[in-house]
């Protein structure tokens, strides 16, 4: 998931001339319709001015400015680099065994009901998104052998931009919304988001972020999940849970998957979307895993047999690298202590960032109650502007938040903190 | 009455997921694992294999992998949607030649992809969207008899409902059925969508000579068809960069729109970094703009951004004069293997008198042959001799060595002269 794309492309453009004249149809008077964030990285990259603010990305920032891979990695990779039994070899289409033993293991602990009934299926993918579409592809085919299910599906509002065209790119249609920030409170409305699920249709397939809610870094307490755990029993509803960020709230890994292991001991069927990319600073080495709880493990082969032909038609076997370096890792005591050093670091300070920006927008008397900022975690956070101010702070301030009014932390640093907190105080208080 | 589950959320989802049937070449390689022959031989896997009989990390990738890993300066940002620039440039310019017009042109175009069978999946899906009409799943995709086993899957899971063969092997003569490939060009419908293996024709080995691959040129450009080249083997073939483009270098030459999912698996032993890329040639610069910014909302619901590792080792050695040189001589040196096995298995099964001609063995090119065996040899072959090859009678060059071939040519001669 990394810089916004554009919506999907709509079917039906019309072509007005000749098949002959123009190879592709539907190109041949637009390019893709481009998304507001699409709109809004192309303004971002046009932006000459130094002072500009990038609060967009999607990766983890240092204090410098940069993103980076974890010293650990870049140690275990030179070990890897001089390791002479690791052959080039195809993988199998579900990937790296011990990768997708260990990734297991953080979602739904060693000790997991599910593991020891053997009715766990875990997938490498190469990326997140590839673990998303692998889960679309696979809920398509679930239902019906005869009939494709084509949704409801319901995402989040608002959600990764990218989300809808993955489940559409699978053939389900039918994408809906449920109700989840509330601008006002700066919090999630847990209330307004057990209405629409309860309308919602048995079988229906809601999209839960596990933790590190993206874009506005608002996640649900232990007490919502109980409750709704209990609707999605009740409503028989099928969770499809995502950790783009395992690691990144509390610096462990478990903690931020503990959703995905209450809805798993409450004997609810689910598939989980796995990303290491930022708990390691493997951004590009496209290290997803997409898990699936079954009931039983009579299902376990033909769930495999299903994921194997779906893969071995979109990329055959995923990558290995990045894979290799997070299995060796989670595989070792002592690298563990290590990694979960540097990974407390990372989320410390964004931790900080919050605080420190919390602050900065008391001080300047910004209007506004701005507790969510330290009472959330994680690399993202919903300052509750409006579309207006949002392009204020494009437009005359050079500080680019997404659409949403959302930002990554990370990107703040002691360079610009003063300029962003003023920034956000101006488009607070200055009438548009 | 459904059986519904009194626990958990409902019917199981899982319940009705059928289970797919198993992919041959993989469940060979399952069974020879198992096998515990002291003699046994393994020609049915789609990997380089040493004289030793082991996988090969090609010397340049490993010298690429080092300097990359200790690389500071590195960025270790994802990567464009698009892939890596430096990448996508270099292996476009690789398969049409430095001196491309269409490259001169600025209408060539590239997208990194999850190995040949991403390139060819972002392709399909691609056109499916916008060739021939807006989401027209009916196009007839045409793949060779026989071809490459998966072609047929990446279509149909891009929404393609017409999977043709074209003629291409013909069994009596062991070689190209070049007078039914032609028919086929002239009587399918028109704008249907070809696949070409662009050289080493996967299982068959059997490639179209330079003057028929003008003719059949010729014919889909009269007929309005569209090219989709399969090119997973440049180098590996013939051992020469330039031989192995020719054909497709022909197509873009003679004017032709098309693409080409090129992989990097075989020819820089990069199996599992999965490196690929589909190459793009355009009508012109603004169609090429068009095209990308489409290819680049199915690959975010696809990948979104692709792995890098395999491709910056790919984009150094082509772009580093010393690394470029190395390169084509590990190439070289695989080419050269298998040819010296192909004349030697030939050789030796001419010296046994096995009935038969076996021209086909040299004459075919690449890392697989079609032997001509039938699927009763076959099977002698894999119980009676523990040597695995497909029911098809397609071998793995690599799967041979000096220390088996005398092994394997004997028994090539046992089940021609036993089963009929």
């Amino acid at each position: 998931m990394s810089r916004p794309g554009s919506r999907l492309y709509k079917k039906g453009v019309n072509q007005n001339e000749d098949p002959g004249a123009h190879m592709f149809t539907g190109t041949t008077h637009t390019a893709a319709t481009a998304s507001p964030e699409t709109r809004l990285l192309f303004t971002l990259e046009k932006d000459a001015q130094d002072r500009k603010v990038h609060l967009t990305g999607k990766e983890y920032y240092s204090e410098e400015g940069k993103t980076f891979e974890l010293h650990l990695t870049g140690k275990i990779k030179q070990q890897l680099s001089a390791d002479p039994t690791l052959r080039p070899e195809y993988l199998s289409s579900l990937g790296l065994t011990k990768f997708t033993q260990r990734a297991t293991e953080v979602a739904l602990g060693k000790r997991s009901q599910a593991i020891l009934e053997n009715r766990v299926l875990g997938v490498h993918t190469p990326g997140f998104t590839a673990a998303m579409r692998l889960g679309a592809e696979l809920l398509r085919h679930w239902y019906d052998v005869n009939a494709a299910w084509c949704g409801p599906v319901y995402l989040s509002s608002p959600c990764d931009d990218s989300l809808a065209g993955i489940f559409q790119a699978a053939g389900i249609q039918d994408i809906r919304e449920y109700y989840y920030w509330d601008d006002k409170q700066r919090d999630i409305c847990l209330d307004k988001l057990l209405e629409d699920l309860e309308t919602a249709p048995e079988q229906s397939v809601v999209v839960l972020a596990a933790s590190a809610h993206c874009p506005t870094g608002a996640d649900l307490s232990q007490n919502q999940w109980a409750v709704i755990t209990q609707l999605i029993l009740r409503r028989r509803l099928f969770p499809f849970l995502m950790l783009p960020a395992q690691a990144l709230c509390y610096g462990d890994l478990e903690r931020d998957a503990w959703p995905v292991q209450l809805c798993a001991s409450n004997g609810i069927e689910l598939l989980c979307a796995q990303s290491f990319s930022h708990c390691f600073g493997l951004y590009g080495e496209a290290v997803g895993h997409l898990l699936c709880v079954l009931k039983h493990n009579s299902l376990l082969l033909s769930v495999q047999s299903q994921a194997d032909k779906i893969v071995k038609s979109l990329w055959s076997q995923p990558s290995v690298g990045g894979a290799r370096v997070v299995a060796t890792v989670l595989s070792n005591p002592a690298h563990l202590v290590e990694w979960q050093g540097e990974v407390k670091h990372i989320v410390e300070r964004c931790m900080l960032i919050r605080e420190v920006l919390r602050e900065r927008l008391r001080l300047l008397g910004t209007p506004g109650c701005w507790d969510h900022l330290t009472q959330q975690r994680g690399l993202y956070c919903c300052m509750g502007l409006n579309g207006q101010q949002v392009e204020f702070l494009s437009k005359w301030r050079h500080v680019y938040l997404l659409p949403s009014g959302c930002l990554n932390v990370s990107a703040i640093n002691g360079r610009n903190l003063s300029y962003v907190a003023e920034s956000i105080h101006l488009a607070l208080t200055t009438s548009l | 009455a459904r059986v519904f589950y009194s626990s958990g959320n409902g019917p199981s989802k899982g319940e009705q997921v059928p289970q797919a049937a198993p992919v041959a070449v993989f469940k060979l390689t399952q069974d020879f694992t198992k096998d515990q022959f002291p003699t046994k031989v393994n020609l049915g896997v789609g990997a380089y294999r040493t004289d030793e009989g082991q996988t090969w990390v090609l010397p340049v990738v490993k010298r690429a992998e080092k300097i990359i890993v200790s690389d500071d300066r590195l960025n270790h940002e994802y990567l464009p949607i698009l892939g890596l620039p430096e990448f996508r440039s270099s292996v476009s310019r690789i398969a049409l030649g430095d001196d491309s017009p269409a490259i001169q042109e600025n209408r060539v175009g590239a997208v990194q992809c999850l190995g040949g069978t991403g390139a060819l999946r972002i392709g399909a899906e691609f056109l499916r969207c916008f060739y021939n009409g807006n989401n027209n799943t009916k196009t007839p995709i045409y793949v060779s008899a026989p071809t490459w086993e998966n072609h047929g899957a990446v279509f149909t899971s891009a929404g393609f409902q017409d999977i043709r063969p074209y003629k291409y092997w013909d069994a009596q003569t062991r070689g190209l059925d070049f007078v039914g490939f032609l028919s086929d060009l002239e009587s399918c419908p028109e704008r249907s969508i070809f696949v070409l293996h662009a050289c080493a024709h996967n299982p068959t080995g059997t490639d179209p000579t330079q003057d028929q691959w003008k003719q059949i040129a010729q014919v889909m450009m009269r007929r309005k068809l569209f090219v989709f080249f399969d090119f997973a083997y440049q180098g590996f073939a013939s051992g020469n960069l330039e031989n192995d483009a020719w054909a497709l270098r022909y197509f873009v030459s003679r004017g032709f729109e098309l693409f080409c999912a090129q992989s990097f698996s075989k020819n820089f032993g990069l199996y599992n970094e999965r490196v690929g890329n589909l190459t793009i040639v355009s009508r012109d610069t603004d169609n090429l703009k068009r095209v990308l910014s489409q290819m680049e909302m199915i690959v975010r619901t696809t990948w979104s951004n692709p792995p890098s590792q395999g491709a910056r080792v790919v984009a150094l050695t082509l772009t580093s004069p010393e690394l470029f040189s190395e390169w084509k001589d590990n190439v070289k040196t695989m080419a050269d293997r298998i040819l010296l096995m192909r004349s030697q298995l030939k050789a030796k099964l001419q010296a046994l008198g096995t009935p038969g001609t076996w021209d086909h063995i040299t004459e075919q090119i690449g890392m697989f042959s079609f032997t001509g065996l039938n699927p009763k040899q076959v099977e002698y072959l894999v119980k009676e001799k523990h040597i695995y090859l497909m029911s098809s009678g397609r071998i793995n060059m690599c799967g041979l060595t000096t220390k088996n071939i005398d092994y394997v040519a004997e028994s090539i001669h046992e089940a021609v002269t036993v089963v009929q």
